[in-house]
């Protein structure tokens, strides 16, 4: 190969690189806005199941708190609380946790509060639990996770707050009890963690974009 | 192209060679996001589509091409594709790009594009490289479906779930046929029994079809075996 050859091979690549880039670039002009637009409403939706049977009337993601670790929150990583509010007063706090002890690593969950300390919904959002037994705790997949909605602290008490086996009041799933039990727990430290700092949680400003992406 | 010249790229992309049944190419997501019907059909179609788009750019740059730097023009030219129809997909699919994941980016790595890139669109015009990347694609798309269904039937006990991820709705949760099902199917190892199944079937009708032919027009099939 001579060098006159070398030379056109090079211009070549150079031409067609420039050509799918600005393929790319186009590509990517014309989704972004829908893709920022799918992220927030995705956001939005997977936490409304979380808000079971509660009126609010501000923006559920507005009211953003980031709670850098050590916390007594489950999970070694920042929990997210969003704080949800009717004409100003408090109605619920949805907790962005993680129950270390799943069976396939850890489990991360969704966990509404209302303001009187009630579960308003539990939901998993990430896990590795097996397929077909411990991934029944998905709500598409099984109620089990519903069981949750309308139970406190003080229905049933913090001690019973386990599975069957373990002398608990919630069912176990057949064949997984690691997953079930490690969800019941991080559910019971989210529970006592809401009733400890409800007040705080509340009182506190929320996270402002710029200083979420210096935390980031 | 004559039209039994079509019919004839449509046995060979569907049956015959088929990518993933026959050249056992691009095993890699085939095997790994098959456990439902709604995932074999997605990938089916972005892979479909990325490999009409790639055989169309390769065969009208194919005069300018030289040999010794086609494999990175081709590189390139997948690269960008995969990385505008998973942007296509996060813009109108999001919920099946979030079941697909990862498996969408690496569309790249599935060899069965860079394969007809070299073998048919660098040296055929740019109608006929699409019609084959549509065949071929249709090829790799159908078996990963086939595949989808099986997996679903046998380890989930249902047909078609999710297929909101796809067309929008409300979370179905498809046919429910039983509750819960043989879970192997649905871990990695039932994703190769289930090739192994598909490839049996395969090699079976064939054979079946062989002993036919033979049956019916012996002296033919006897001059074509030697």
């Amino acid at each position: 190969m001579n060098d006159a050859a070398v030379f056109r091979s090079g211009i070549t690549l150079a031409v067609i690189a420039a050509i799918c880039t600005a393929l790319v670039a186009v590509t990517y002009q014309l989704t972004e806005a829908r893709i920022a637009a799918n992220e927030q409403a995705w956001l939005e939706r997977s936490l409304q199941p979380a808000l079971s049977g509660l009126f609010y009337d501000s923006g559920v993601t507005e009211s953003k708190l980031i709670v850098p670790p050590p916390h007594e929150l489950p999970g070694s990583e920042a929990a997210i609380i969003y704080r949800v509010y009717a004409a100003d007063a408090p109605v619920a706090a949805l907790f962005v946790v993680s129950a270390r002890d799943g069976y396939a690593g850890p489990i991360r969950l969704l966990v509404g509060i209302d303001v009187n300390g009630v579960v308003s919904g539990v939901r998993v959002l990430e896990h590795r639990e097996t397929p077909g037994l411990g991934d029944r705790v998905e709500s598409t997949k099984s109620d089990w996770v519903r069981q949750f909605n309308g139970r406190s602290l003080v229905d049933p008490k913090p001690v019973a707050w386990s599975i069957k086996r373990d002398g608990g009041q919630f069912d176990q799933l057949t064949g997984a009890s690691v997953t079930p039990r490690a969800i019941i727990k991080a559910l019971r430290e989210t529970l006592l963690y809401f009733d400890a700092n409800k007040d705080t949680i509340f009182a506190l400003a929320a996270v402002e974009a710029a200083k979420e992406e210096e935390m980031q | 192209m004559t039209e039994s010249g079509i019919v004839e790229r449509f046995k060979s992309g569907l049956w015959r060679d088929n990518p993933g049944l026959v050249q056992l190419l691009g095993l890699c997501p085939l095997l790994a996001v098959t456990s439902t019907f709604v995932n074999g059909l997605g990938l089916g179609i972005a892979t479909l589509a990325v490999l009409i788009a790639s055989n169309a750019l390769v065969s009208a740059t194919r005069r300018w091409i030289r040999p010794e730097i086609r494999i990175p023009i081709y590189v390139l030219i997948i690269a960008s594709l995969v990385t505008c129809i998973e942007l296509v997909f996060k813009a109108w699919f999001p919920s099946l790009d979030r079941s697909l994941g990862i498996f969408i980016p690496l569309i790249v790595t599935n060899c069965a594009i860079v394969a007809r890139a070299e073998v048919f669109a660098s040296r055929n015009p740019v109608g006929s490289s699409m019609l084959d990347g549509f065949v071929m694609g249709s090829g790799f798309a159908l078996l990963l479906m086939a595949i989808g269904i099986f997996r679903e039937l046998v380890g989930q006990g249902s047909l078609f779930s999710s297929m909101d991820m796809l067309f929008g709705g409300e979370p179905s949760r498809g046919l429910v046929l039983a509750d819960g099902g043989w879970l192997l199917a649905m871990l990695p190892p039932g994703a190769f029994f289930s090739l192994a199944l598909a490839i049996a079937a395969k090699n079976g009708i064939d054979q079946r079809r062989r002993e036919n032919r033979q049956s019916i027009m012996p002296g033919r099939a006897h001059r074509a075996s030697k």
